[in-house]
Parts: structure tokens; C-alpha cells; sequence
């Protein structure tokens, strides 16, 4: 319980840290928003400027006006898009369910996938399947996952003419190919770091033990060794997720799937700063809050730490 | 240590050796051909030719030709330049500064050391690329501002190793003696500690280099990094993009390029990680 509040505490320096860096940011690039913003009108006179300075609160001191954005932030209220007019947090919020949605299956794929795969390599390790499993694992790695994307489209799309090109809306079948891309980048990745996991625990004294008392390889491998790597599997898996919130903003733009990150794509290439700056904060904190998340749950469901034993 | 285990890591530390000649030897070709790039494109790069444009490969066009009807091949040899010669600036950028940053920190210790390390929290706490994404956004587009982009989201990770490896040097008793003897700060840093955390610090750039090109491919795709018409991979890709229906080589043969230079690189870095490892150095001594 002591830990919990430990790490609540620390959360504070970091919010405050990621926030006021997602506005020191905006704030710098925002100064010639307002310039931009009449560029095309014409030439317009410092009065109307500065009014609009001082409509957007742009005329205050720095502090002063991180703070009323801060407040503003803690009560969703983030400001309008300078493209669409609307309010940016409303529209963050509305294109949110379909990143979730594309995150969760992609994670969901990367573990039917990778440790499954990352077992068997384990077991067979330096044989010929680990050895073939490591080399796509290698070359999987090697690819970004635009290319894989633009791979998987001109296969699935154009040669076998299975799925659409471009997805229409959030059904299932346009997902396809979007979780598929992910999950290939992601499980090469982290099949490596479930072969390594499981590979550690298998050169384990007890696993020798075992060995020499007769318990069979399958009850050993079951019973002892997967049970013993999952937690540490599980836990890296979790925190690879915010390389994959990161990683949704160019496949969504490539699938034109409705989400946040085609949301950010779009709001960078017309310098939508209040828009991009949601973006920003709101992804960070998601972030933060899943690691957060993770390591409590990492703590709760480790006998050795939850019960206070010394390793 | 039984015979047996010594002949296996000889043979591991034979193999590593052979395998270091053959991709050092490879990535060496590689930045030899990208230097002299301009002379092996067989035609001009940025030449177009509305008559000839989205023509599938043929004897003339190996890799065909895009939308203006440029040779795809002489733009994926010329494009290697902006390529990868961007990824060596932006990894030897994150590699200097982080040292740096690290080195200060673990030297200094007290104030320094806090504030510094608070500051990495911070840019370590965004996730992955969402941050490179929006320091490109504001900072607008141009392979220039990618760098920045990347760099500002990838020192932390150097600052810690640096970090870490300077305080465990400071422990050290030649260390002390140094400092004792009245050699200045400059001196202790330079000539004592840096080349004595180098070694990791080296192995964990090489190893970056690939996943660096790549995020520098992904922005560039987005377009927020090298803006056409110069070659560069990412945004050949994206510019071709809408190809990929018609003459699908023509997308994907910059997808190729990226895909073999990182893959080489990528075995480097492993390589030499695996050379560096003190556990297939025992043997030698």
C-alpha cells in the first residue's frame, strides 16, 4: 500500500513535467500561429493582432498562462481547433474508441502470436526452428511497418483482391489489415524478449533439478517454467504498448482508420496546434497511466515482492 | 572452466570475428556506394519524363519509373545519401549530446545531477514517437527538424548509460589517484573516463542505427521530414504511394533499399554487441 502512494506521488513531477513541456512547445510554435492564422487575409494591423493576443490569452506571462491552460486541461477544456472550429478535446475524445480499439487487437494479435513462438524457440533453442524463427523475427525487425503496411496492402488487397484497400468506417473487415501490420512489428520484437525470458528460466538451477529427479520435460516447461516467465513476459508486453501508441499515427494514415493518430497526422500537416498539443498531453498521460498500471499490477501479482520476501 | 566449455566459446569467438569482417564489410560498401552515389545512377535522378512515367520495370528502367517518369533505380541509389547519411548525423548527435549530459551528471553529482536527470524523465515519460511527431509538427517539416524531432526523444537513453557508467568509474581506485595527483576535471573527464565508457556507450549507438533510420523514414512518410523532390526513401514511398495499384515496384523498391541498409546494420550492431561481450572475451586472456 506504502508503494501505491509512493508512485501516486511521484506521478505529480511527471505530469507536470510532460504537460508543461507539451505547452512550453505549443507555446513557442504558437506565436506565429496567430500570424499564420491572418496570412492569407491580407495585411492585417498589430491592433487586431494583439486583440486576438489578448483574446487567446497570449498576452500574459508565461507561467500565468501555463497555469490557466493547465486548468483548462484538468476540466477537458483545451481550447478550438483552429481548422474545424470545434473543441479539441470533444474531438480527441470521439476519434479515442477506434485507436483503443485498433491497440487492443493488435496486442491481442502480438500474443497469439509472439509467445507461442517465443516458447518454442526457447525449448528448440539453437536448433533449426529457433533458428528459423529468430530469422524472421530479424527480418521483421528490420522492416518499418509503413513498408510492411504498403507490403500487406499490394498482397492482401491488390494480388488476392481479399480485403479492401482503404477502409470504409471501423468494421471489422478494415481492421484486418492495419492490426496485422502491428502485430507483425510488434511480435518480431518482443518474440525476441520471450525467447530471452524463457531461456533464462530454463537455464535455472531448479530446472536441473527437476531434470535429475525425473519430472518430465512438459510438466517442467508447464508447470514451473511458463508459470515463472509470464509475469515478466506479461509486464513487458505492457510497457511495450507506448511504442505502439506512437506507431498507430502512420498506419492509421496509411488505412485512413478513424483514429487519434490520423487525427494528430492530419492536425500537423495544417498546423493545428491546439489539436496536435491534445494530442500530445492526452497520449503521454494514457502513457504514463499504463506503465503506472502495469507496475502496480507487476507488484500485486509477484508473490516474492507482494508477500515482502527478499529475493 | 572445463575444456570442453573453452573449445565452444573459441569457436563462438571465431564465428563472431568472421561474421564482424563480413557485415563490417558490408556496411562499409554500403557507405562507400551512398558517397559515391551521384556516379552510379544510371540516369539522372531528378530528370523527368512525362512520355515514359509509371512504367513498370523494364531492361531500360530496372525498377521502372514513378510519376514524372524519373528512374526509380537512379532515385533509390541517389536516395541512399539523404538516407542514411542523416541517420549517421542523428545517432552521432544523440550519442554526443547524451554522453555528454550523462557524463556531467555523474561527475558533478548534487544539483546538476538531479535537475539534468528530472529534465530526461520528462522526455522519457512521452511515448515513443508521439512526441518526435509533434516536435516535427511545430517545428514544421525538412529533414533539418526530423533530426531535431528524433534527437530531442532519443538522448535520455545515452544520458543514463553515460550516467551510470561515469559513477562506476568514479568508484575506481586510479580514479581517485588521478584526482589526488591534482589532475584538473578536463583531464580526468577526457583522458580517463570517457574512453573508458565509450565501449558501451559505442555498442548501443550501433545498435540504434537501424531503428533510427527507420523512425527518420516514418516522419519523412508522414512527410515531415525530407520534402521532395529530393530522393529520400520515406517520402519516395509516400509519394509513390498511390502507385502501388499499377506498378507496385515502383512503391515498394524504396521499402527494399530501407529494408536491406537496416537490415545490415542492424546485424552490425548485434555483432559487435555480441564482440564486445566480456563473456566471449574471457577466453582470450
Amino acid at each position: 500500500m506504502k508503494y501505491v502512494i509512493d508512485r501516486l506521488i511521484q506521478l505529480i513531477p511527471v505530469l507536470l513535467g510532460i504537460t508543461f513541456l507539451s505547452f512550453a512547445m505549443m507555446q513557442i510554435a504558437g506565436s506565429d500561429a496567430i500570424t499564420e492564422m491572418y496570412a492569407d487575409k491580407g495585411a492585417v494591423s498589430v491592433e487586431i493582432i494583439n486583440a486576438k493576443r489578448a483574446e487567446l490569452g497570449l498576452d500574459k506571462p508565461f507561467i500565468e498562462q501555463y497555469f490557466i491552460w493547465l486548468g483548462g486541461l484538468v476540466r477537458g477544456d483545451m481550447g478550438v481547433s483552429y481548422v474545424s472550429g470545434k473543441d479539441v478535446f470533444d474531438t480527441f475524445i470521439s476519434k479515442l474508441p477506434a485507436t483503443i480499439l485498433l491497440t487492443v487487437l493488435s496486442v491481442l494479435l502480438t500474443i497469439l502470436i509472439s509467445i507461442p513462438l517465443g516458447i518454442i524457440a526457447a525449448v528448440r533453442h539453437d536448433r533449426f526452428t529457433d533458428y528459423f524463427l529468430r530469422f524472421f523475427s530479424f527480418v521483421g525487425n528490420s522492416m518499418p511497418n509503413f513498408f510492411i503496411a504498403l507490403l500487406l496492402m499490394q498482397l492482401l488487397a491488390i494480388k488476392l483482391g481479399i480485403l479492401p484497400v482503404i477502409s470504409s468506417g471501423t468494421s471489422i473487415q478494415s481492421a484486418i489489415m492495419p492490426t496485422l501490420t502491428l502485430a507483425i512489428a510488434m511480435s518480431s520484437k518482443y518474440m525476441r524478449q520471450v525467447r530471452a525470458t524463457v531461456l533464462e528460466e530454463l537455464n535455472k538451477d531448479y530446472v536441473v533439478g527437476a531434470k535429475a529427479r525425473g519430472v518430465r520435460n512438459s510438466i517442467i516447461l508447464w508447470k514451473s517454467v511458463i508459470k515463472a516467465s509470464m509475469l515478466t513476459i506479461i509486464t513487458l508486453l505492457a510497457l511495450s504498448i507506448g511504442s505502439l501508441l506512437g506507431g498507430t499515427a502512420i498506419i492509421e494514415s496509411i488505412f485512413m482508420w478513424d483514429g487519434v493518430g490520423k487525427l494528430a497526422v492530419d492536425a500537423i500537416t495544417m498546423r493545428d496546434y491546439p489539436m496536435i498539443q491534445a494530442y500530445v498531453v492526452w497520449m503521454a498521460i494514457i502513457y504514463v497511466m499504463v506503465n503506472l498500471v502495469t507496475d502496480l499490477l507487476y507488484h500485486l501479482l509477484d508473490p516474492r515482492i507482494r508477500l515482502g520476501v527478499a529475493e | 572452466m572445463s575444456t570442453p566449455t573453452i573449445r565452444k566459446q573459441k569457436i563462438k569467438r571465431t564465428t563472431v570475428k568472421t561474421r564482424l569482417i563480413i557485415f563490417g564489410t558490408l556496411a562499409v560498401l554500403l557507405l562507400i556506394g551512398s558517397i559515391f552515389s551521384s556516379y552510379l545512377t544510371p540516369y539522372d535522378p531528378y530528370l523527368q519524363d512525362l512520355s515514359n512515367a509509371k512504367a513498370a520495370p523494364s531492361m531500360e528502367h530496372l525498377l521502372g519509373t514513378d510519376r514524372y517518369g524519373r528512374d526509380m533505380l537512379s532515385r533509390v541509389i541517389i536516395g541512399s545519401r539523404t538516407s542514411i547519411y542523416s541517420t549517421l548525423l542523428l545517432v552521432a548527435i544523440i550519442t554526443a549530446f547524451g554522453t555528454a549530459i550523462g557524463v556531467i551528471c555523474g561527475w558533478f553529482g548534487k544539483w546538476i545531477d538531479v535537475i539534468l536527470m528530472r529534465i530526461s524523465d520528462m522526455f522519457l515519460a512521452f511515448p515513443g514517437l508521439v512526441f518526435a511527431l509533434a516536435v516535427a509538427g511545430v517545428l514544421g517539416g525538412g529533414l533539418q527538424n526530423a533530426i531535431i524531432a528524433l534527437a530531442a526523444i532519443s538522448w535520455p537513453k545515452y544520458a543514463r548509460i553515460a550516467r551510470s557508467q561515469t559513477l562506476a568509474q568514479k568508484e575506481t581506485v586510479y580514479l581517485r589517484a588521478a584526482k589526488l595527483s591534482g589532475s584538473s576535471t578536463i583531464k580526468i573527464i577526457f583522458k580517463h573516463i570517457l574512453p573508458n565508457i565509450m565501449g558501451p556507450i559505442l555498442v548501443t549507438s550501433m545498435l540504434d542505427i537501424g531503428t533510427m533510420m527507420m523512425e527518420l523514414a516514418g516522419l519523412s512518410f508522414l512527410g515531415l521530414g525530407a520534402k521532395p523532390p529530393t530522393a529520400e526513401w520515406g517520402s519516395m514511398m509516400s509519394d509513390t504511394r498511390s502507385l502501388i495499384t499499377i506498378v507496385p515496384w515502383v512503391t515498394l523498391a524504396p521499402g527494399i533499399a530501407i529494408f536491406i541498409s537496416v537490415m545490415i546494420f542492424n546485424l552490425l550492431g548485434d555483432t559487435i554487441r555480441d564482440y564486445a561481450d566480456p563473456k566471449n572475451r574471457e577466453v582470450r586472456s
